[in-house]
């Protein structure tokens, strides 16, 4: 771990937030885009070393937290019949859907499990053959393609019990749309490293034009945070409105090209509801038609499941980062991650969470 | 774009028994205070201490229970038997008891292979011997294919506590220091890897070990112990949490001085864990006063057990219980009760 400590070394980090403060001479506010980001600055308390001028504002990125409740039913209602193995990454179980969440499926009996990979849920389709396997497919640009190639995988040895109930999410469209939304008070992003490590950042070059914002791409480590802080505050300062890598140890402009040749060749581009933020045209990717046999959508007949989410608590503002978790009247109170009432407090990566493990302001 | 400003508001408590009920978080707790505690309350299960400690014609006993169902029950480092004798052995240790005698009792599903029962039975006589335990009574049941898995066991210990140590959750004061005998996370991450096939360069294995020989050096120490446990289900951060609301103080723990091996860090940064919320089964956290630190941590060094030993925080405040820990780059930030099962994060 000697590669990673470099990256956590108080020495830079102390370097890093003076630069910062020199640097600053107005008021910014910033969004980290992903929840790995969110997750990283509460756990090292990255806030308390910066300026007072800048506010971090902590966007949408969390893919368990912006997975729609229909969907989440939908996983439900899969997972409960007896002929389904229904597999997920680890933090989707602990998910609310309306009524319960895939965890209380298991304890009523369902089979549902675990998996660090899709492509071991694919082993778990070969040799479950009298099973119905299916994977829940979230995530943003980074686990789509290895979820993509668990279908080619399945696809190729020729598996008729394999499936992906898919439910993946877009990065630039929902900048895209905080930016253009009402309320938007975001003068830059720090756009996620992960994401750009698969597909590059040229399609921020659009985004910077037409807003006029600065865009950096930032790591995960302490000290890629603070540098990607400094260097979006420093473009804000000189009022630049470019795209900037400064996680270059891992994201190339045009990103990996063999992964995103997986996406393009698996999924399309589709319009996707976000968790507590709405429709987003264009924001989500589904399975081609030529891989219908692989989607859980067609092969099981769950309807048109329609939720109607309920107005209490205020995921959506914190997920457009217009409120903090603890302006929220419920946070730490009747909403805790034992209880969550919205997703973001569900995930570790999610807003709330991460206020509540590291903060809980409202409750000290 | 119009948004909608709302989220939904799911059940609110589980009417079934989840996994995560069984964790070590906030879950079991609730569990534990909401149906046991409420039933069986009294003023020795109500300590919930590793033990309940009484007292029988002057001499004073702990006495302690323990279930093991690990799986797969062949780890890297160990075994269900040598556990669910070393669990219990540390169990009645961080009482500030000498083990003696302990009961196993075997759930056993039909099948399952005599050899691995035969294993699993020479490891956990040669464990008592290494412990200094008899085992005294027993119990054996069968249950049919399908209805358990594999082998579940069950282990009590009696101890006898050294004379004029009182070793309590409640007793941690300010001014104590916090010391850890090694390299946290090394059984979760051993259980994990082995559970999951997840293979890494070096094999992690369980830390599992007997730590009553350490116990006693720490003992013969110092009459300053304030507190002693063994972090197992829940990692570190759920026994401080627990040590800090039983003794209602705030405790400092320093991220630099918490003793990580590289591989385990490195499995945990690639699933997506804490590696303080990751069980240990041969770690021991020692509260002591500031002026007997060092005469511990002398100690504690010349046991096998001990030799990596250090101080990783202080009781720093009365009040308000709450666990903080300076991290790396300096800053401070809250280390929280669990709530469940860690969960490997999706990216």
């Amino acid at each position: 771990m000697k590669y990673l400590s470099e990256f956590r070394d108080p020495e830079a980090a102390r370097i890093l937030a003076n630069k910062i403060r020199e640097v600053t001479k107005h008021n910014w506010k910033i969004m980290e885009i992903c929840g790995g980001q969110t997750h990283s600055i509460l756990k090292y308390s990255i806030d308390e070393l910066l300026p007072e001028q800048i506010t971090l504002i902590h966007g949408p990125g969390c893919p368990v937290c912006v997975t729609p409740l229909e969907m989440i039913d939908k996983a439900i209602e899969i997972a409960s019949r007896p002929d389904v193995i229904f597999t997920s990454f680890g933090d989707m179980l602990r998910v609310p859907g309306s009524k319960l969440d895939l965890l209380s499926v298991k304890a009523n009996g369902g089979d549902v499990r675990m998996v660090y990979s899709p492509l071991d849920a694919v082993k778990i389709a070969q040799s479950n053959p009298d099973k119905k396997v299916v994977f829940f497919a979230v995530g943003f640009e980074t686990t789509a393609p290895a979820n993509g190639m668990s279908v080619l995988r399945a696809k190729e040895l020729g598996l008729k019990n394999y499936s992906i109930l898919c439910s993946h999410v877009l990065v630039p469209p929902a900048i895209e749309a905080l930016m253009s939304g009402f309320n938007s008070n975001i003068n830059g992003f720090l756009a996620a490293g992960h994401v750009c490590t698969v597909m590059g950042y040229e399609e921020y070059f659009p985004l910077v034009e037409k807003y006029k914002i600065p865009i950096v791409v930032t790591g995960f480590e302490p000290i890629d945070i603070l540098q990607g802080i400094l260097k979006c505050v420093t473009l804000l300062e000189e009022g630049k409105n470019v795209v900037e890598n400064e996680y270059s140890r891992a994201v190339r402009r045009e990103g990996n090209i063999a992964a995103k040749e997986i996406i393009r060749k698996v999924f399309e581009v589709t319009d996707r509801k976000w968790r507590g933020i709405g429709l987003i045209p264009k924001s989500g990717l589904k399975l081609r038609d030529e891989f219908a046999d692989f989607d859980a959508e067609k092969i099981f007949d769950i309807g048109d499941l329609k939720v109607d989410e309920p107005e209490i608590c205020i995921a959506g503002e914190v997920l457009q980062g217009l409120k903090v978790p603890t302006e929220c009247p419920a946070f730490g109170k009747e909403c805790t991650p034992e209880n969550p009432l919205g997703a973001p407090m569900v995930s570790s990566e999610g807003a709330c969470a991460a206020y509540f493990h590291y903060k809980k302001t409202k409750t000290n | 774009m119009e948004f909608q400003l709302s989220c939904p508001i799911p059940k609110s408590e589980y009417d079934k028994v989840l996994i995560a009920h069984g964790g070590g978080g906030t879950l079991t707790h609730q569990l534990i205070s909401k149906i046991f505690l409420n039933q069986f309350g009294n003023e020795y299960l109500n300590q919930l201490h590793d033990g309940a400690i009484f007292e029988i014609n002057g001499s004073k006993f702990a006495f302690t229970t323990d279930s093991y169902v690990v799986k797969p029950i062949f780890f890297p480092g160990g075994n269900i038997g040598e556990l669910a004798i070393n669990g219990t052995v540390n169990d009645l240790a961080v009482c500030g008891a000498k083990p003696l005698f302990i009961s196993t009792g075997f759930i056993i599903e039909e099948g399952f292979e005599i050899e691995e029962l035969w294993k699993i039975v020479l490891s956990m006589k040669e464990a008592a011997d290494k412990a200094g335990v008899m085992i005294v009574t027993g119990d054996t049941k069968v249950v049919e294919i399908g209805k358990g898995d594999k082998i579940f066991i069950n282990t009590s210990g009696i101890g006898l506590v050294y004379d004029g140590v009182d070793i309590s959750p409640k007793n941690a004061k300010v001014g104590d220091v916090i010391i850890l005998n090694g390299r946290i996370a090394e059984h979760g991450i051993a259980i994990m890897s082995a559970r999951e096939g997840l293979e890494f360069e070096t094999k992690i294995e369980s830390d599992t070990a007997p730590l009553n020989g350490l116990v006693e050096e720490i003992l013969k120490a110092s009459k300053k112990i304030s507190v002693m446990r063994d972090p197992t289900r829940g990692g570190l951060a759920s026994a401080l949490n627990e040590i800090a609301s039983s003794a209602n103080v705030k405790i400092e723990i320093y991220e630099k001085e918490i003793p990580i091996a590289d591989e385990v860090l490195g499995a945990c940064e690639i699933l997506g864990l804490d590696p303080l919320y990751i069980a240990n089964e041969g770690k021991i956290l020692v509260f002591v006063e500031a002026d007997d630190a060092e005469k511990v941590l002398e100690a504690m060094r010349k046991n096998p057990y001990g030799k990596d030993s250090r101080i990783i925080g202080r009781v720093t405040e009365e009040g308000s219980p709450l666990v903080t820990m300076k991290t790396l780059i300096g800053s401070t930030r809250i280390v929280d009760m669990i709530s469940g099962e860690q969960l490997p994060r999706i990216c």
